[in-house]
């Protein structure tokens, strides 16, 4: 059963990778992301991590992609990119190779050092005690980065607002 | 037979690496945004995976800081691209080289 859950989750996250990064259109690409990010959650809730699992399907599913979608909608750039013309010949077998590269690296080095994992995962906090076992960490240990993260979303948000905001008349204050 | 961490961090692996060959291939910066985004979910993926064979919470914490800078990161970039756009329509990657708006 886990494994079905696993393969099946795992067919989701590589063929919404795949979609992103294959799709002429951006609409098209940006569902592939939606995929992506719905078999990221459903890993998370395999893996006992049930409040990640909802923020990832409510922030990246539901606030991060609509965010995506309404710029491209707003921007009118949904045409579809011409994937076969490439400027630089060299450049797409190069990045796959270096893509290939950096997987593999990552690869060996999981495989060499597993080990020291521990190959059954150990059923980690039951149900419930995610949450609570998370909030206390997060009011505990990390209380004073959780304050920062109010600072840094109020930054980013009016930055966003004056950055996109129009000025009027050339009168460029 | 179920899968172990193992598993997990290889499928974190080669997400990853479908994120850089999209980040380097793509020529349109919202879809470049959006494989950057798929790379900080590997990332995230191997977090979790850590935290449950090691049964610290900390790495769930790590993915819960990750998801807020991610969000913020994709409203500023979003409104960067939307600043350029305007003035530059259909401007791709190649045509923002020169950091002229």
């Amino acid at each position: 059963m886990e494994l079905l859950v696993f393969v099946l989750a795992s067919a989701m996250v590589l063929a919404g990778a795949i979609g992103v990064i294959a799709c002429n259109n951006p609409v098209h690409a940006a569902l592939g992301l939606v995929l992506t990010l719905f078999g990221i959650a459903v890993h998370f809730v395999s893996m006992e991590a049930h409040f990640l699992a909802a923020v990832q399907v409510i922030v990246y599913a539901g606030a991060i992609v609509v965010l995506f979608l309404f710029v491209i909608m707003l921007l009118g750039v949904d045409r579809a990119e011409d994937l076969s013309v490439e400027p630089f010949q060299i450049q797409r077998p190069l990045a796959v190779i270096v893509g290939v590269a950096i997987s593999g690296l990552v690869i060996a080095a999981v495989v060499r050092g597993r080990s020291t994992l521990g190959e059954q995962l150990e059923s980690g906090v039951p149900g419930d005690d995610n949450i609570r076992e998370l909030a206390r960490s997060l009011f505990s240990d990390n209380v004073f980065a959780f304050e920062l993260t109010s600072v840094l979303l109020i930054v980013a948000v009016v930055g966003t607002v004056v950055l996109t905001r129009r000025q009027r008349g050339g009168a460029s204050k | 037979m179920t899968p172990t961490t193992t598993w997990y961090l290889v499928l974190a692996a080669v997400l990853f690496g479908v994120g850089v060959v999209g980040l380097m291939i793509r020529r349109n910066p919202l879809v470049m945004f959006m494989c950057i985004e798929l790379m900080l979910n590997a990332v995230n993926l191997s977090f979790v995976a850590f935290a449950q064979a090691f049964t610290d919470i900390s790495g769930q914490t790590a993915v819960f800081f990750v998801m807020v800078v991610a969000a913020a990161e994709v409203v500023v970039g979003l409104g960067i691209i939307i600043a350029i756009l305007r003035r530059r329509p259909g401007a791709t990657i190649d045509d923002l080289a020169e950091l002229k708006g």
